[in-house]
This record gives structure tokens, C-alpha cells and sequence, in this order.
């Protein structure tokens, strides 16, 4: 029994050994060993050659379905017009006219949305062109070859006995670090040192957590980062955006605070940082929201805001529409584009299907998160746009940045009803094209009504 | 589309389905997933309701027609055989089949999606269209943008164009008569990826 105890008590100081010389004291100062990388390019040809064998495999067994990443059906990008005109090119009547057959364009959208629609596709996790070697991700890859399935189980057991033991150790140094040095710190009068130090504490807390997920980020245009006094604007698609990005410089962060281990974070990173925090009941009200975040841009000293505009978790594939209420603050908006690599994990927090427990240890068991982060130059509002407009211009600059699809869909409506006017954009266009300027001018109406509720996330 | 895999034994009676309607057994599947999807309380069929929570359905001028076109007249429900079989009709339709006269008409040959098309329109199924169908669908596809005199004016030109036979309505050979230049198979196809 002795003996038992005295070697799980080597094997455990060795552990930590490990953790705390190779891993967290590299990761406080910014640095790598390079196991990482290594690692990364292991992957890479694994699962290269992974592709190739499922090819080949598919190819020998016809019956298996594909997988379809961009949706099951394929959509002729054609405008109403150009279709309404074809539909009468052989027609003797003139092209302004009721036809019988103009249903048919609209019988025809209405079905392709019924079968695969743009929305909802947005909202489950990106379908892989091929299989990358985790269970999660196993849709319809049935049995290829046995070599396949010996390197799926080794990559089981690394994954969850030898990488996610040392990642939640990671995990709860970096947690329990920032506790400890922002309440240490927050002890401090006012000063430049205090800040610094707090400056300090925030990177290198969120430095042990990164590498407790075993995240790569390649950090792109780093001349562009956002100053103080901004505002952070980037696309949605985890939570753990807040740490990816965080990693390379000090952000406010905003939002409600929350109860449990979130709301001990929460209220020991305030001590020494100004994040902005909401009550629960201050989130409704848009007015105090506003001001609040107004006065914190204003203070030129104070750190840039991180705010994600979409209000929800977007999985990745595209963006979609930006609340104007950040646009509204003033101050110089500085986007930022996140891009995960699918291959090694998929990123996307599905809070309908995962709650936040279960979604990090599916994030601990994954082969690793490879993520771009680009920083894009800094916009400002033009006197002729408003708020609105403002936001669709950085919307689209994110995500022609990323490669990202640009959707104009509201993802907080994900479970709600679309506002009627957008139904009506739909008729408008199709009376001009029938009736033409004989069509009388209803007048104009807001397509982003001024009365809503949830303007910010 | 991101759930579980599922085979074509889950799907019941689905070699008589792929039969009827023509669909590859990759796309029953995916279409079933996707019957699931919209099916969000796991009822086993669909209603109204869960069409509507389509978005893109709902900016569909004409979508509470489409949804109606599901159902039955007098029911409320549809289950799986009568969703795929309504989307056959939307199959690209076959070059080249050869059938002999006693099979029916299948669901995605020009004619039967003429008739399908006609049923948008014919909403008492009575075989006709009357002018106060036609009116109700050009009403839902410009509602506020155009006045009631207008409305009435082109339905009346409509009419006047394709009724033949000049009772007032338009049947379903005048239908067909109306539109035998307009690409068919074309304009009526989702395209489903291989």
C-alpha cells in the first residue's frame, strides 16, 4: 500500500512539474515550446491521409450518402427579375403584366426554403467535406477499413485520457490565478503600476487557459488592433471568443452578470479592470445601456470594448445581422474577424443542444481549436450613414474578410416570427416588376423597427 | 445538417417511397433528418405551425399558400410519405423514361407539376380556377402595393387571355394551354445535390 501511494505521489509531482514548467510559466511570458505546433502538423497529415482513404472508400460503396456542407439543395443565385423575364420571354403580351406562371417562382423559393433553409442552416454545426476523425462529427462515414478505425479509437484515448486531463489542470490554474491575482491586485490604490499589473494578470490567466484548449492563433494585421477608447467588434460563434481574443491585449468586456462561477469571475475581474457589467434588469433598458458604454468610450483612457454584435452564437460559415445599438455609441469601431478551422474542432457553441459544461469538455476532448483572427482598420460612422447602415458596412467588411457568407438575417429571430416587412420588400419588388411605377407608393416604412426591444445583443 | 446518422430502416415503408416518388435513398434520408428537424416536439407529423417557423418561409408572399398546399383539405396534419410525396412533385423530371400507358403519371413529369401549379391556384380542387381564387393569390402576392381596382383589373386580363371556352374560369387544359410555352421542368425543379 505504501509503495502505491509513494508512486502516484512521483507520478503526480511529475505531472505538475510538467504543467507548471513546460506549459504555464512558457505561456504566462508569450512563449512556445513548439510542442504545439508539432502537434498541430501530426494532425494535419493524419488527417490528410484520413480523407483520401474515406474517398477511396466511398467511392467502393455507392449506397453511403455524401455529406453536403453547404446544404442539400443547390440554389440558382438568380434575381426575381431575371426570372420573371424568362418566364415570359416566349410569350406574345407585353413583359409588364400578371403572368399565370409567376407563382411558380414563388411556389418554387417556398419549397427550397422548406427543404433547406438559409437560417437554420446557420445554427447547427458546419457539415465537414470529410471525416476528421471524432465521433461527434460522424455523420453517416460508416465503416471503411480497419486501419481507419485503429487510428479513430488511439485518437480516442490520447484525446481523452492523456490531452483532456492536462487541459482541465490547465484550466483551473488559469481560473484560479485570475481570481487570486485581480483580488490581490484590486488591494491596490489607483496607478499607472496597478494598471499594468492588472494588464498583466488578465494576459497571462487567459494565455494558461488558451493552451488548456490547445489553441493556435495566428494573429493577422497586428498594427490594426484596437486602441483605448474604441470599440471591438467581432463576429459570434463561442464563447470562447472572449479568450481567443484576449490573448493579445486587454478588452472591457460587456454583458450581464451572471450568477455561479461566471458571476465569482465576473465580480473579481471588475476590481481591477472597468469592465461593464449589467444587472439584468438594466439590460432591457436601452437608454441606460447607452449612456453607460457612451461614458466608458469617452474616458479616451479606459480599454476598448469588446462587444459581438450578432447577439448569439453563429456557426461560423457566415454572419449575420449586426444590432445597431453598438453603432449608436460613437467612437472609432475597430472589427475583428474570427475564423475557427473546422478540421480540429468544431468551435460552435449550439446553447440549444449543449449547455456551457458539457460544450467545454466537448471543446477539452476535441483535437485542438486552430484559429485566424484578423484585425481589419478601424471605421467610422460617415455623416450620411445611420446606425443601421453603418452596421452592414462593417458586417460585410468582416466577412469578406474571413470568407465568411454575408446574411442580412436576424439570428436572434432564430425562435421567433420575421418582421412583416421584410414580406413586404418581397411584394414590392414584384409589383415594380409587373406594374412599374403605376403601383401606388406605400409610404416608407423602417425595415429595422426603432421600437426594438434587444438593440444590442 | 448536424444530427445522429440515421439509415433507411428508420424510415418506414421506404422502397415503396423511393419507388413512387423517384428519390435516391440518400435523399430520403435527408430528407427525413429533415422532416425531423421541422418536426421540433417529435410528433411524428407535421402541421402548420411548423412551417411557419421557417423564416424564409414566412417572407414568402404566397408562404401561407405553399404551407396550405401540404395539407389535405380538411386536415390538419402531414406525415413523412405525404411530405416527400408533395416534394416529388419538384424532382427534376427524367429524360427518356419509357412507361407504358397503365402506369399513373408521375408526380414530377411536366404535366404533373402542371397540375400541381394548377392546385395552387384551384383551392376548392373544383377544376377550376374562378376569378375569386385568382384574385386571392394575386392578392397575397402584392397586397399593399397595388389598389383593389387594379387587382380586379388584372385578374380580369388574365381571365380574358386564357379562358377558351368562356365560362368565366379557367380549367385545367386552358391552364396547361397558357403556359405549354413556359419551360416547365425548369422553373418547377429544386435541384438536390448528388
Amino acid at each position: 500500500m505504501e509503495n502505491l501511494w509513494c508512486v502516484a505521489a512521483v507520478v503526480f509531482q511529475l505531472w505538475m512539474f510538467v504543467v507548471v514548467f513546460l506549459i504555464t510559466l512558457p505561456a504566462m511570458f508569450g512563449l512556445s515550446l513548439g510542442v504545439t505546433g508539432v502537434y498541430i502538423q501530426i494532425l494535419v497529415k493524419l488527417l490528410e491521409w484520413a480523407t483520401v482513404r474515406i474517398q477511396r472508400g466511398q467511392q467502393e460503396q455507392p449506397g453511403v450518402p455524401v455529406p453536403l456542407p453547404t446544404g442539400i439543395i443547390e440554389r440558382a443565385e438568380v434575381s426575381m427579375e431575371e426570372e420573371m423575364w424568362e418566364l415570359r420571354r416566349s410569350r406574345p403580351i407585353p413583359a409588364k403584366e400578371f403572368a399565370l406562371s409567376d407563382v411558380m417562382y414563388f411556389y418554387k423559393k417556398g419549397l427550397e426554403s422548406i427543404v433547406d433553409d438559409q437560417v437554420t442552416q446557420r445554427f447547427s454545426s458546419e457539415e465537414l467535406a470529410s471525416w476528421n476523425l471524432l465521433t461527434r462529427t460522424n455523420q453517416n462515414f460508416q465503416y471503411i477499413s480497419l486501419r481507419l478505425t485503429i487510428i479513430w479509437g488511439l485518437g480516442v484515448f490520447v484525446r481523452y485520457c492523456i490531452l483532456f486531463p492536462l487541459r482541465i489542470t490547465l484550466a483551473i490554474i488559469g481560473l484560479s490565478w485570475l481570481v487570486i491575482g485581480t483580488t490581490l491586485v484590486g488591494f491596490l490604490p489607483e496607478s499607472r503600476g496597478k494598471n499594468w499589473l492588472s494588464e498583466l494578470v488578465h494576459l497571462t490567466c487567459y494565455r494558461i487557459c488558451a493552451r488548456g484548449l490547445s489553441a493556435t492563433i495566428h494573429y493577422h494585421n497586428k498594427e490594426n488592433r484596437p486602441q483605448k477608447g474604441g470599440i471591438c467588434v467581432a463576429n459570434h460563434t463561442t464563447p470562447i471568443d472572449v479568450v481567443i481574443l484576449a490573448n493579445d491585449g486587454c478588452y472591457a468586456m460587456v454583458g450581464q452578470i451572471h450568477g455561479g462561477l461566471m458571476g465569482v469571475l465576473q465580480r473579481s475581474m471588475v476590481r481591477t479592470c472597468p469592465h461593464v457589467w449589467f444587472e439584468r434588469s438594466e439590460m432591457k433598458d436601452r437608454h441606460a445601456v447607452t449612456s453607460r458604454l457612451r461614458d466608458h468610450v469617452a474616458a479616451k483612457t479606459k480599454l476598448p470594448i469588446l462587444i459581438f454584435p450578432e447577439g448569439t452564437c453563429i456557426n461560423n460559415t457566415s454572419v449575420m445581422m449586426f444590432k445597431k445599438g453598438s453603432f449608436e455609441i460613437g467612437g472609432t469601431i475597430y472589427p475583428v474577424t474570427i475564423k475557427y478551422d473546422p478540421r480540429f474542432g468544431d468551435a460552435f457553441w449550439n446553447s440549444s443542444k449543449y449547455n456551457m459544461v458539457s460544450y467545454l469538455l466537448r471543446m477539452m476532448t476535441s483535437w485542438a481549436i486552430v484559429v485566424n483572427v484578423w484585425y481589419l482598420p478601424p471605421m467610422t460612422r460617415q455623416d450620411d450613414e445611420d446606425a443601421a447602415q453603418f452596421a452592414n458596412r462593417v458586417k460585410s467588411a468582416i466577412a469578406h474578410q474571413g470568407g465568411l457568407l454575408d446574411l442580412a438575417w436576424d439570428g436572434g429571430l432564430k425562435r421567433g416570427k420575421v418582421k412583416d416587412s421584410l414580406k413586404e420588400e418581397q411584394q414590392k419588388m414584384y409589383s415594380s416588376i409587373i406594374v412599374g411605377q403605376n403601383g401606388i407608393n406605400p409610404s416608407e416604412t423602417n425595415n429595422h423597427a426603432t421600437d426594438d426591444q434587444s438593440a444590442f445583443f | 445538417m448536424g444530427s445522429s446518422s440515421s439509415n433507411l430502416n428508420t424510415i418506414p415503408n421506404s422502397q415503396e417511397l423511393m419507388q413512387e416518388t423517384g428519390f435516391s435513398a440518400a435523399h430520403l434520408l435527408r430528407l427525413y433528418e429533415r422532416f425531423e428537424f421541422l418536426d421540433k416536439d417529435n410528433k411524428g407529423h407535421l402541421r402548420p405551425e411548423d412551417f411557419e417557423a421557417v423564416q424564409e418561409l414566412s417572407t414568402n408572399p404566397i408562404g401561407d399558400i405553399i404551407i396550405g398546399s401540404f395539407f389535405s383539405p380538411g386536415q390538419e396534419t402531414v406525415d413523412f410519405p405525404s411530405f416527400v410525396r408533395i416534394l416529388a412533385h419538384f424532382r427534376p423530371a427524367e429524360k427518356n423514361r419509357t412507361r407504358d400507358g397503365a402506369q399513373p403519371e408521375p408526380a414530377n413529369s411536366s404535366t404533373g407539376k402542371l397540375k400541381f401549379a394548377f392546385q395552387l391556384y384551384d383551392r376548392d380542387r373544383d377544376g377550376k380556377i374562378s376569378r375569386e381564387e385568382l384574385l386571392q393569390v394575386l392578392r397575397a402576392m402584392l397586397e399593399m402595393q397595388v389598389t383593389e381596382e387594379q387587382l380586379e383589373s388584372m385578374a380580369e386580363r388574365a381571365i380574358q387571355e386564357a379562358d377558351l371556352d368562356e365560362d368565366d374560369a379557367i380549367s385545367f387544359d386552358e391552364f396547361k394551354k397558357s403556359l405549354e410555352k413556359v419551360n416547365i421542368d425548369h422553373k418547377m425543379s429544386i435541384h438536390f445535390m448528388k
